[in-house]
């Protein structure tokens, strides 16, 4: 089996759960929104992958050129980044607030001060 | 000689997302995630997706980035807690990543031009987009004509989250913000000591929005469009803003003003939607806008990619000035 021929897919994967694995462990919750960027990204990758040419090119017509990668997921990946962040800025204000709350960042004082309510 | 680009590009964004696992100081955090998206981006230009890297590049490490900052700025900058049952999370994470690769394995394999991916709509965007829109730049088509739909659906969901941001954090005591600097201590002047700083953000100031106005009205023939332009103008203010301070960067252009025009953007995307209507033709058909059909999709891509970039210019900004005056308020 070649090793090229799945080796993207793969460190997608890898990337993915890397982000899985920073977002279930880690109680600081910018530490958590930046592991779920990491698994959003992966996914990003997963998708670009996909949309690869064997010898294709960029997908803007130009003359003599034949082969281009597929533009489709590209569309797709591209307003996904921008909606990304808007997303992680809502994300990231949700921080700001509980900051102002309770004083920490940390789920587990956070879950201490809740229970000594 | 470009499997090895893309072999050693991807080794480098796995050390990146290990190291940005085991460091506990949030600063190196989001500077190693920054590096994360330029190699990301780097990734993408050699998969041939050159508008995917362009706004990677612009949205993952400069306006993401800064958003971060902002917020250790104004909460923590240090991780203070271990991970919790690191090894069950470990066993979870290996069970779900070893299904996923079984998964992979019916996958054709990377750059297989037969792949069913390559079979069903793509052929046509690749062969008759031009025939049928008129623009070089297929990505561009397919964004804002054949698939205006979901454009339309985007700019939407980056204007709701603007809105929450400033509905969330807002700018509470903002007309007083500057009042309470100043009872604070806390001069513009701190930066203005940076004078060679000063003087070449204010040579680039202009290029960069130049390039903004580049990237925008050129998407259809080259990479960019609406996306990537409205990020870079955003980060020409966000350069500004964190050089000459909030107050400056305000009196330039306010949250209001900012708000009226992320509306109008919103407005003039569905109003070219409700036009097409209205001349007879289906929503977002822009054949119906001119006598010649090339001509209408011409001036319907270059309307609605006009809304796209109005929005997301100003979404960033206005998000950009909330949680910097989080910032200016905590201090």
């Amino acid at each position: 089996m070649n090793i090229g021929a799945h080796y993207n897919y793969w460190v997608a994967i890898f990337l993915m759960m890397t982000g899985f694995y920073v977002v279930i462990t880690h109680g600081n919750l910018i530490k958590k929104l930046i592991g779920l960027n990491l698994f959003t990204t992966s996914v990003f990758i997963l998708y670009i992958s996909m949309a690869k040419v064997k010898g294709g090119t960029a997908p803007i017509i130009a003359p003599g050129i034949e082969v281009y990668s597929n533009p489709l997921p590209h569309v797709l990946i591209l307003t996904a980044i921008v909606v990304g962040v808007a997303t992680t800025a809502v994300g990231l204000a949700l921080v700001l607030l509980i900051y102002d709350r309770y004083g920490t960042i940390e789920e587990d004082e956070i879950s201490l001060k809740d229970d000594a309510l | 000689m470009e499997l090895i680009i893309d072999i050693t590009l991807l080794t480098f964004l796995g050390i990146t997302a290990l190291a940005i696992n085991r460091i506990d100081k949030l600063f190196c955090v989001i500077m190693l995630s920054g590096i994360y998206s330029l190699l990301c981006a780097s990734l993408f230009v050699t998969m041939d997706a050159v508008d995917v890297a362009f706004t990677e590049a612009a949205v993952g490490t400069g306006i993401a980035t800064v958003l971060l900052l902002s917020t250790i700025g104004a909460t923590d900058t240090q991780q203070r807690s271990a991970p919790r049952r690191p090894l069950f999370a470990l066993l979870v994470v290996c069970a779900t990543g070893a299904i996923l690769i079984y998964g992979t394995m019916d996958m054709p394999a990377f750059g297989d031009p037969d792949a069913p991916i390559h079979q069903h709509v793509a052929p046509r965007y690749l062969q008759e987009s031009q025939q049928e829109i008129g623009s070089d730049n297929i990505v561009t088509s397919i964004l804002s004509s054949y698939r205006g739909f979901d454009t339309l659906g985007e700019t939407v969901v980056i204007f709701t989250a603007g809105l929450s941001v400033v509905g969330l954090i807002g700018f509470r005591g903002m007309q007083k913000f500057g009042d309470r600097q100043r009872a604070a201590g806390i001069t513009q002047d701190d930066m203005g000591k940076h004078l060679v700083l000063r003087i070449v953000i204010k040579m680039f100031i202009p290029l960069i929005l130049l390039f903004a106005l580049y990237v925008q009205f050129h998407g259809d023939f080259g990479p960019g469009g609406g996306f990537q332009a409205g990020v870079i103008f955003a980060s020409g203010f966000i350069f500004y803003t964190l050089m000459f301070g909030l107050d400056a960067a305000m009196r330039v252009v306010s949250p209001r003003t900012l708000s009226y025009i992320a509306a109008l953007g919103v407005l003039i995307y569905g109003g070219v939607g409700v036009a097409t209507l209205l001349m007879g033709g289906n929503f977002l058909d822009y054949n119906v806008l001119r006598s010649n059909p090339l001509q209408g999709q011409h001036l319907g891509i270059f309307l609605i990619e006009l809304g796209v970039g109005t929005t997301v210019f100003s979404i960033m900004v206005l998000i950009f000035f909330a949680f910097s005056s989080r910032k200016g308020l905590r201090q």
